[in-house]
């Protein structure tokens, strides 16, 4: 279980998350939902082990994160960052291969069971005509495809995802989506930033709304993502449209 | 090319680019009677020639060049930047400003060799101090505090070249642009070359790993600040053992890795010994056509690899673009 005890976030003096107590057990889907700058980045980092949060606590399975051996955390926890430079020279195969590395001290490997692996996930997110492609050389959405793949192949119990969804079209946001839903639903963790609630009530089972001025509220998705809850989030006039399986919010 | 053809073409250039480099000088020694004196016969002035005088600048060249491509594909890694080659650190400039003030006040070549060390180290050791930070690793403060003391011992540089005799300058100068006629013992140097590339090639994955972030390098398991300690560290010891035994010789450092990466050579694992075969196998043959071209007068070999390389650079970045 990844658990936030008490966990309080500031950035350049502002506080972005204050005195939060979050649990996700395995097999939850949640999203966080949030305006630009209010902080889903920096909860994601902090939650990855990657900044010390301003005060409380991060937990994995009982123990503080940061008492995890760095290895053995990267086992556990994976993460999608919003930036990542484009600077592997490598092809996109061998990009996603290096999500062996927790597990593996060569990352790419002449096993044919690896390769195939990595392969399989290629094809999961629609690039293995790529696999030969420079990584470089790949699109924006291509190369957020990729970057995805290599997290799947890095196989942690807890995946934070910070936009997973940006830089894709329609179809290739659905096929993402339905790939998360499907590692939930085979037990893993997975913690989302979005900016599509549509997709999250479509996907997620609970969410977090991260607010101005440090204020977080969390629970199940269809206690959060309502219409009142919304339109203070985002700050703006929502228009619900379908129906109660399928809703849509539209800005008005 | 096929990269293991690549891989054999560039390890076959070793052997024969040390065979060029120990034929080829400003006495003409003629096949046959060169094979004589490597096998230990022949005429004792042909001995001494290839034993005494080739065969070692031959290895120094091939440890100066194999140091300063090393120092080259790890600082491109560690700062992430294509332009940074070995004497981004200041390495150099420490190393001539120490090796100038000792030939100004008229210290034995012992002591030259002390200063210029003295130099490198204090160069180095400025960098890694402004560069680092409890958070870990900035390649901008490391590129900035490089160029920032690159800029003051050239400074310094230029005092001393302005205060020194005429008679002294054109030593100076030699030194300065890259000169190996002093490199009459490749011991050291082969000693700091196989230990910074053993070291560097334990950190290769993890190299790889840092070309997506350090965020995304620390989330994969990579203990990132180890890694960028380690990486400068072999990088810094590369370069000062390059310098003091080859003054300032630039473009290997920045081209070999660039020339291995545009002809498919990209993961660390196969970089970094074959930018050591490489950059060696380069600085051997350009030291040659520089003892012979002009010969009886020698050519600092820098002038040597700056013809060379640029045109090379420039040729194999139009066919890929």
């Amino acid at each position: 279980m990844l658990a936030t005890r008490s966990l309080s976030i500031a950035l350049a003096g502002r506080t972005l998350v204050e005195n939060l107590a979050l649990e996700l057990n395995p097999g939850e889907c949640c999203a966080v939902l949030g305006r630009n700058g209010s902080g889903k980045s920096s909860l994601l980092l902090a939650m990855a082990g990657l900044r010390r949060p301003s005060a409380g606590r991060v937990e994995l399975q009982g123990r503080p994160i940061d008492a995890w051996p760095r290895r053995e955390l990267a086992q556990r926890i994976g993460i999608l960052l919003q930036d990542e430079p484009a600077d592997y020279w490598g092809n996109t195969l061998d990009y996603v291969l290096l999500g062996r590395y927790p597990r593996s001290r060569t990352a790419y490997s002449e096993d044919p069971a690896a390769k195939g692996e990595a392969m399989a996930l290629l094809e999961e997110v629609d690039l293995a005509g790529h696999a030969a492609q420079p990584y470089r050389t790949l699109s924006g959405g291509e190369r957020q495809r990729a970057r995805l793949a290599q997290a799947f192949m890095q196989d942690p119990e807890c995946l934070l995802l910070d936009e997973p969804l940006q830089h894709l079209d329609l179809k290739h946001q659905l096929d993402v989506m339905r790939a998360l839903a499907r590692r939930a639903a085979g037990g893993r963790t997975v913690l989302m930033a979005l900016h599509e609630p549509t997709m999250a009530a479509r996907l997620c089972d609970r969410a977090v709304l991260l607010y101005d001025s440090g204020r977080v509220l969390h629970g199940r998705i269809a206690e959060m993502l309502t219409q009142d809850n919304l339109e203070l989030l985002y700050q703006c006039r929502l228009e619900l449209a379908g129906g109660p399986d399928a809703q849509v919010f539209v800005p008005h | 090319m096929n990269r293991r053809a690549l891989t054999w073409l560039i390890l076959f250039a070793v052997p024969a680019s040390l065979a060029i480099a120990v034929w080829h000088g400003s006495v003409d020694i003629p096949a046959a009677r060169l094979l004589a004196a490597l096998s230990g016969g022949g005429e004792s002035i042909d001995r001494e020639i290839v034993w005494g005088l080739r065969a070692p600048r031959a290895l120094a060249a091939f440890a100066c060049g194999a140091l300063l491509a090393l120092s080259g594909t790890l600082l491109q890694a560690l700062l992430r930047n294509p332009l940074a080659d070995p004497f981004l650190l200041g390495v150099s400039g420490g190393a001539a400003a120490g090796a100038l003030t000792a030939m100004l006040i008229g210290a034995t070549l012992a002591l030259q060799h002390l200063f210029a060390f003295a130099g490198a180290a204090f160069a180095a050791a400025s960098v890694f101090a402004f560069s680092i930070r409890p958070s870990g690793w900035n390649a901008y403060r490391v590129i900035l505090a490089g160029v920032a003391l690159s800029a003051g011992f050239g400074a310094v540089v230029s005092l001393l070249l302005a205060l020194a005799p005429a008679a002294q300058v054109h030593g100076m100068l030699f030194w300065l642009l890259g000169d190996l006629s002093g490199a009459t013992d490749p011991l050291p140097a082969g000693l700091a070359l196989g230990v910074a590339a053993v070291v560097a090639q334990s950190q290769a994955t993890q190299l790889d790993l840092l070309a997506l972030g350090e965020d995304k390098a620390r989330s994969l398991g990579v203990a990132v600040m180890a890694v960028q300690s380690i990486t400068f560290g072999c990088a810094a010891l590369a370069t000062m053992a390059a310098v003091l035994l080859g003054g300032s010789i630039g473009f290997i450092g920045l081209v070999t890795p660039h020339l291995l990466r545009l002809m498919g050579v990209h993961h660390h694992r196969t970089l970094l010994p074959l930018s050591v075969a490489a950059g060696g196998s380069l600085l051997a043959l350009a030291d040659a056509v520089a003892r012979s071209i002009p010969a009886p007068v020698e050519l600092p070999v820098g002038i040597v690899t700056a013809l060379v390389g640029v045109p090379t650079l420039l040729f194999l970045l139009v066919r890929t673009r």
